[in-house]
């Protein structure tokens, strides 16, 4: 693996034993780890830390992961990733929808963690220079930005990852399984309710009216696809 | 048409008995003449008939519905005709008695009054005979000029005596003497020719005595209408001693209008009487209604989950019992099942809890594990045996972990369908495509049929295909090495996917129990394989969560099916599957018995596997030969598809019906070996693909003893590609025996049990 796929990864737990371990395999992996315990010193440590990406346990002390995740969400685009010991959608959904890129449930293997963090970190790969159109959006794929009548759309890197996805084959509607390998970097499809929250995510940042998309058209039984320009 | 309210007629009529009786009798005997003589007579005629029936019968149809449905109408309409009934019959007797009473009076004073006259007439005729006797004499053509004078004096005179009260009449005793002169008088202006019945002048021209009829009085005046009146008739000597016929004519004009003021009154009483008799049995109907509608109203609201809703109680009367006691019901019911939900939820923290508790410690381990696995080369055998056992029993404990935590959410009733519209194909892409490197190594080719055409249905993607995972894995691991068939159809509201081995299949009974918990069909057989003994029941949930069905079908020796069938749409139920549960290609289907199919040796195998099969059974068996179809998508639902044949196993036909299976699956015996494959595959299947599972098979080494009985079922071909340590026989002492150590807890029955699912 390069070298920029390594980074600063920001672990929020509060079981210390997890921590060390999570450690342990980070520093295996080459990344850089720091570490908080508590909900409320998260943001704190992150404007501290400026990871390239955050380890989020979903029960904390203090803010709970999804309050942190939100408050990091709200003036940052690093990719987070969630730990959660539920796998009920109820859960998953709410952490992904307070602006979690993916998702890890507990109990996982090293392996799978590092997989998802690097698939998070990857995208920091120099994109060419390239322009888009998507409805009456125009996506600046290498300067990373949304526009639309000159006014710019801010989104995360994932959901300008998947907006850039879509957009690049208007022709082609995507299922949720090739959204997922494409943008998340699962090889074998995992969940794709990550897929339906971020698109709903995505929606509600660059549609006029997100209850009549324009950009990211539902297609009934197959997926989604780019709305025509 | 006719067919809805034929199949109505019965359910009422059973449903009748129970209502009371005096409702019931005139409301059945109206309703089966609505039903079957007026409405359903005239429907087997010629088709104008019966278009004239539908054409009647279209605007009756919501008053027989608004009859059927409405007790008040049917008790009103009841009690209006039966009362009308009563004072119809109470009528025609008072006015009988009435009327009889009236003429009674009548005729007594007509008859004396009569008897009178004619006693008058003879005299006269008497006085006359013996006055006149001289002038007889005297002049020939007198007495005759006589006798019709002292005719019309007579009628005159005994007329007068009663002005307007009768009229008298004379008529010739024959119409022969007609001519005689002495022709017809009456007195006030009477139409005698008309008035005098002629059967009552026949009456009196044969006899002496006086005879009376009732009759209609008509007049040649104009003026005067004719009335009904009553006529006594007797035939009397003139004074010539010639016979002539006397009327008395009594109008009856009086007693006529008593009668009609009679029934007058009475029509207008009875009219009185049945519409408020209507109107009061409106009334008293509606205060038993109401409140049996008000809770009819309720109990639905509370079926419909609004429990707080309560009857209304006023007063200490039956109704007011009933709404006590449906009060209490409705509060009862809330009670238990505001207690069940708080149980359920209960329970359902209690899950979350134990899983985000127990989770957490067993990531460390799990990654603790993982890094002293890495770093095993380093270590001495044993340690590094160890290691690798760690690892192992990790991975198991794990997904024991998953799919205890996973039922009992299925318990819990936390478990949530996210369907929508997803095509099977594509799951059964993902899951064949998932389960091909274990398949590899069994020898076993999966091959996929019925996929030509979309085969969409409102499902949860991610549970449809935890369920197939199982099932391929399954059939893959006890198919023998042989070919798996998936197959997928959709007909009617259904889809189904089946999953066809050709493995040991299911001995009798098995296939209803192959979905219990922990359940093992041979304890004594070797654990080749792992599992949590959970995945089938967890499969079981998923399909019923679904609305769907799962089902297994077996034979000994002849492989299985377990046949998965969803609902088109996520709320519609099932009726039937596209896909029978026994395949076509079964024993018994292609007509052989179980010593016809030769077992164990290379040529029954290779009967058994799928492609030499056709050609195989048609030399054999020419009776019921039936090649598996080139495709499987039969277009109509198939009869043995049916819930009632499900989980069928070959020498006792029809044995198990689902509820059969959903009852033994709670029981939760001992069943294994089944999703292990399913969660190891899909976990290492997630991550790293192929390349994880072949380091797995590293892992396990020669894992033939059930040594690795935790291992996903990618790490089952061990024996082929691990490398054996020497240290481990020692770990895993006993072919086929128990692993020594408690890996679970679950103790023996879970040891025991680890073998397959029994074949």
């Amino acid at each position: 693996m390069m070298s920029f796929m390594k980074g600063r990864v920001l672990v929020v737990d509060d079981d210390t034993a997890l921590a060390e371990m999570l450690g342990i395999v980070l520093r295996g992996e080459g990344f850089e780890p720091s570490f908080v315990a508590d909900g409320d010193k998260a943001l704190a440590a992150f404007r501290e830390a400026k990871p390239d990406l955050v380890l989020l346990d979903l029960m904390l002390p203090g803010r709970d992961g999804i309050e942190v995740c939100r408050l990091i969400r709200a003036e940052s685009g690093v990719p987070i990733v969630m730990l959660t010991a539920k796998s009920d959608t109820v859960d998953v959904v709410v952490g992904l929808e307070s602006g979690a890129d993916d998702y890890i449930v507990k109990p996982f293997k090293p392996k799978e963690l590092v997989a998802r963090i690097r698939a998070r970190l990857r995208r920091s790969e120099e994109p060419a220079p390239e322009q888009l159109a998507i409805g009456d959006l125009v996506i600046d794929v290498a300067g990373h930005s949304v526009k639309r009548d000159g006014q710019s759309i801010a989104l995360t890197p994932l959901e300008f990852d998947l907006l850039v996805a879509l957009a690049r084959k208007p022709w082609q509607v995507f299922t949720r399984e090739v959204l997922l390998e494409q943008v998340w970097g699962y090889r074998h499809a995992a969940d794709t309710r990550l897929v339906n929250v971020h698109v709903q995510r995505l929606r509600s940042k660059v549609e006029k009216d997100p209850e009549k998309p324009e950009i990211v058209v539902t297609v009934r039984g197959v997926g989604y696809k780019a709305g025509p320009s | 048409m006719s067919g809805d309210s034929a199949a109505s007629a019965p359910g009422r009529s059973g449903a009748r008995p129970g209502r009371p009786v005096g409702r019931k009798k005139p409301g059945s005997r109206w309703g089966r003449f609505l039903e079957s003589g007026l409405l359903q007579g005239g429907v087997q005629g010629s088709p104008v008939i019966r278009l004239f029936m539908r054409w009647v019968r279209r605007p009756l149809l919501p008053v027989m519905r608004l009859w059927r449905r409405n007790i008040q109408l049917k008790v009103v309409v009841t009690t209006l005709l039966m009362s009308l009934g009563v004072v119809l019959l109470l009528g025609f007797v008072v006015i009988g008695q009435v009327r009889n009473g009236l003429l009674d009076a009548k005729v007594k004073a007509s008859q004396s009054q009569a008897t009178g006259g004619f006693a008058v007439a003879k005299q006269r005729a008497d006085e006359a005979a013996s006055g006149t006797g001289d002038d007889v004499a005297t002049a020939d053509g007198r007495p005759a000029q006589n006798v019709t004078q002292w005719l019309s004096d007579l009628v005159s005179s005994l007329s007068s005596g009663g002005q307007g009260a009768f009229d008298v009449v004379t008529l010739p005793a024959s119409d022969a003497d007609g001519a005689g002169g002495r022709g017809q008088r009456a007195s006030g202006e009477v139409d005698w020719n008309k008035s005098v019945p002629a059967d009552l002048r026949e009456r009196i021209g044969s006899s002496t005595t006086a005879a009376q009829s009732y009759t209609r009085i008509t007049y040649n005046n104009e003026i005067k209408d004719s009335q009904p009146g009553l006529v006594i008739g007797k035939q009397v000597n003139d004074p010539n001693g010639d016979p002539y016929q006397l009327y008395y004519l009594f109008p009856l004009t009086q007693e006529e209008k008593s009668l009609s003021l009679v029934k007058g009154t009475l029509a207008t009483a009875g009219l009185f009487v049945v519409v408020l008799l209507g109107a009061i049995a409106w009334l008293v109907v509606r205060q038993v209604v109401t409140p049996v509608r008000m809770a009819a109203g309720i109990a639905e609201r509370l079926s419909a989950g609004r429990l707080q809703e309560r009857m209304k109680v006023t007063g200490e009367d039956d109704i007011a019992r009933l709404g006590e006691a449906f009060n209490k019901m409705a509060q009862n019911l809330q009670l238990k099942i505001s207690q069940l939900e708080d149980l359920s939820r209960m329970q359902r923290r209690f899950v979350s809890d134990v899983s985000h508790e127990l989770r957490t410690p067993l990531t460390t381990v799990r990654m603790a594990a993982d890094v002293i696995h890495e770093a095993r080369a380093d270590f001495d055998p044993v340690t590094a045996r160890s290691a690798e056992l760690l690892a192992d029993q990790l991975d198991r404990f794990e997904s024991l972990l998953a799919d205890l935590l996973e039922i009992s959410r299925f318990d819990a009733g936390a478990a949530a369908l996210e369907a929508e519209p997803i095509d099977l194909r594509n799951v059964v892409r993902r899951v064949v495509s998932g389960a091909e490197p274990l398949a590899e190594r069994k020898g076993t080719r999966i091959r996929v049929l019925g996929d030509q055409q979309p085969v969409v249905a409102e499902a949860d993607a991610r549970r449809v295909e935890r369920v197939l995972r199982n099932l391929v894995v399954n059939a893959v691991e006890h198919g023998e090495g042989k070919d798996v068939v998936v197959r997928l159809a959709a007909a009617g509201g259904a889809v189904a996917v089946a999953v066809r081995d050709y493995g040991v299949g299911l001995k009798p009974g098995e296939a209803t129990r192959v979905f219990s918990r922990f359940w093992r069909a041979d304890p004594a057989r070797a654990r080749t394989t792992g599992g949590t003994g959970l995945g089938l029941s967890i499969a079981l949930e998923d399909a019923r969560l679904h609305g769907g069905w799962l089902q297994a079908w077996g034979e000994p020796g002849g492989g299985s099916q377990f046949r998965l069938t969803l609902p088109r749409t996520a709320d519609e139920p099932l009726r039937g599957s596209p896909i029978p549960l026994e395949p076509k290609d079964s024993r018994r289907n292609r007509g052989l018995d179980d010593a016809g199919l030769p077992c164990g040796g290379a040529s029954g195998e290779k009967r058994a596997t799928v492609p030499a099969q056709p050609a195989s059974a048609s030399a054999a068996a020419a009776a019921k030969r039936d090649p598996i179809p080139p495709r499987a998508a039969s277009a109509t639902a198939d009869p043995t598809a049916l819930p009632g044949n499900g989980a069928r196993v070959v020498p006792r036909p029809a044995s198990g019906t689902r509820r059969a299976d959903e009852d033994s699956g709670r029981a939760g015996s001992a069943e294994n070996g089944d999703t292990r494959g399913s969660s190891g595959t899909a976990r290492s299947g997630r991550v790293g693909g192929p390349a994880e599972s072949a380091e797995n098979g590293t892992v396990s080494g020669s894992g033939r003893t059930g040594r690795d009985p935790s291992g996903p079922g990618a790490r089952e071909a061990g024996p082929d590609e691990g490398t054996a340590v020497p240290g481990e026989d020692a770990a895993a002492p006993g072919e086929g025996a128990a692993v020594p150590s408690g890996e679970t807890g679950l103790g023996e029955a879970n040891r025991q049990g680890e073998a397959s699912r029994g074949r």
